[in-house]
């Protein structure tokens, strides 16, 4: 059996008992994604004799050994980093490590494979990278969701331990929730954005995807900390979020918002949702329904705010200190523009063009003023919400993963599938999304996720729920 | 709060994106598709909230400006697409 389909855990044991080395399990994961890359597309670039050689001086820890696979906007050392952008595709190379990679090499841990994306994170479905799609490894007509596409199939497939990803409004736990693992986004401020490639910065966080609960606490207790080199980065203390796993959830408050059960959503979805309230019940929880009276505006919000953040932390592409550059453009301006239009993909220009224009002047109040207003309102819907109950329950996505290419020009249609996910990233609370079921068509079985929203920094009982309702639900 | 017709060439220029003749046409609709979706605000009372920034009330920290070592010269001239004579080569600006 392929070393590559273990969990960090199980690996953990093994190397400590010395049964295993960390060059076998390089080795093993390097093998699968020999085997089943061309057909996913889960990774874009992987330096399998680079991991090696870390492999024989991995820090002790306990991380020590285990490679993890890196979406492509989180610098490494040495490493591509496109972004799934032709921008940044030609010749980058990462001249530092981020933070989250310093953590992670602090541990012991090694980071291995570079993997797919939405082009600057932009996109649900992975469909946007300029450097090929990702197919979703339960049904390879699907999409795996995205931005963190690539993270979520490489775990589903067995070709990564684990990965890390990036979640702006969703781009963890709905990647996560389509091809049926476990993704966490952290408490904004949690995880160091220094050396993730910017998109949305008041939204964006580095989190995990993983096989289980375990391997998500285990990471995020060397991920999570403060960071000078981070101006939004949390000056507070880490707990060990293994510490609660296992723990009974006898009497905690879940509260399941009546605006997120809205028309529309999948049967198969309501089905896994329902039977997960049972599930929860059955193990103690006192589930109510709450309400999040401004859900509606969390997508408008959103498509106004990330673009305008976008455009202003993508002005760098200029073509002068890294990425693409125009051939013989006529001057300066041209130079910029020329660059520009030739280096980044459709969705990428459409977000600029809309951020630059809620920005602009003369629209600025109407639509960046009024969407900052309406974050207010949404962030004070979970403070009321959480007065009464100590976590929030809901599907991840409104429905199983689609076909390939099957919302590619409807991006407004596209846009409205991350409405339950996006309220978390305004509000900056930590949410997670974890297997619950699955929908049955065309003879597979689509997976289906539960997402878990906390208060803010309270990830700890976050996990501890999501645990026992895996170990309780064992969705296979 | 119905969109107003949209200039695209000059957000495009704002934006430093040359755009084609059909990338004009297809933004300038789907740009104003998505604008007008932003009428779910309207029912909301807004003027009287104050706006957020960011989520977690966070002081950003500030480090002392002092100077300090950055990453080497070398390894960032390495991802320049043109450079010389140790420094950026940018397009012409002046006549």
């Amino acid at each position: 059996m392929s070393l590559a389909t273990e969990t960090i855990t199980t690996l953990r044991r093994r190397l400590d008992a010395g049964e295993i080395t960390s060059a076998d399990i390089i080795r093993d994961v390097a093998a699968a994604i020999d085997a089943q890359n061309p057909e996913i597309g889960a990774y874009l670039s992987w330096d399998t004799a680079a991991a090696l050689a870390e492999s024989t001086s991995s820090i002790p820890g306990p991380l020590s050994g285990i490679p993890v696979a890196i979406k492509d906007n989180i610098n490494v050392t040495g490493q591509p980093c496109t972004c799934g952008s032709r921008i940044l595709a030609e010749n980058y190379r990462a001249p530092y490590d981020a933070t989250s990679i310093t953590q992670l090499r602090a541990a012991g841990a090694i980071p291995f494979g570079r993997l797919n994306m939405d082009e600057f994170a932009m996109g649900s479905s992975t469909e946007n990278s300029a450097l090929g799609i990702t197919r979703n490894p339960r049904d390879l007509s699907r999409i795996p969701g995205g931005s963190s596409g690539g993270s979520a199939a490489a775990v589903a497939s067995h070709t990564a331990i684990a990965a890390l990803g990036s979640d702006t409004g969703g781009s963890i736990r709905q990647p996560a929730a389509l091809c049926g693992v476990v993704g966490v986004k952290p408490t904004y401020g949690r995880v160091s954005r220094f050396g993730l490639v910017a998109f949305a910065s008041s939204l964006d966080q580095i989190g995990t995807l993983t096989q289980t609960v375990e391997d998500s606490a285990l990471l995020l207790n060397h991920l999570c900390g403060y960071d000078p080199r981070d101006s939004t980065s949390l000056d507070t203390p880490v707990p060990d979020f293994t510490a609660l796993l296992g723990r009974d959830i006898k009497g905690l408050r879940i509260g399941l918002p009546k605006e997120y059960f809205i028309s529309g959503i999948h049967p198969a979805v309501t089905a896994a949702t329902d039977a997960a309230i049972k599930q929860l019940e059955s193990l103690g929880a006192h589930i109510q329904e709450i309400s999040l009276p401004h859900t509606e505006a969390g997508v408008s919000t959103y498509y106004v705010l990330a673009p305008a953040e976008a455009s202003t932390n993508l002005a760098r592409f200029d073509g002068v200190r890294y990425g693409h550059r125009t051939a013989s453009p006529a001057d300066l301006l041209d130079h910029y523009m020329s660059s520009r239009a030739e280096g980044f993909g459709p969705e990428v220009k459409r977000r600029i063009l809309l951020g630059t224009y809620v920005l602009s002047s003369g629209y600025y109040d109407a639509y960046y003023l009024k969407a900052q207003r309406a974050r207010t309102l949404i962030s004070r819907d979970f403070d009321q919400a959480f007065q009464k109950v100590d976590l929030i329950i809901s599907p991840t996505t409104p429905s199983p993963a689609h076909k390939l290419g099957e919302l590619k020009n409807n991006p407004l249609q596209a846009y409205l599938e991350d409405i339950f996910t996006i309220p978390a990233n305004l509000a900056g609370l930590p949410a997670m999304s974890v297997p619950a079921g699955f929908a049955l068509e065309d003879g597979k079985k689509l997976p289906i996720g539960l997402q878990f929203i906390a208060r803010p920094l309270d990830e700890a009982t976050m996990l501890s729920a999501a645990h026992a309702f895996e170990q309780a639900a064992q969705i296979r | 709060m119905s969109s107003p017709a949209i200039d695209i060439q000059k957000v495009a220029t704002l934006s430093r994106l040359k755009l084609t003749p059909d990338e004009a046409v297809l933004y300038q609709s789907q740009l104003g598709k998505i604008l007008d979706y932003m009428d779910v605000l309207v029912g909301y009372d807004l003027d009287s909230v104050e706006p957020t920034a960011h989520a977690v009330p966070a002081q950003p920290h500030l480090r002392e400006d002092e100077p300090r070592p950055s990453v080497e010269r070398s390894l960032m001239l390495a991802n320049a697409p043109k450079s010389s004579h140790d420094q950026f080569q940018i397009s012409k600006v002046i006549e």
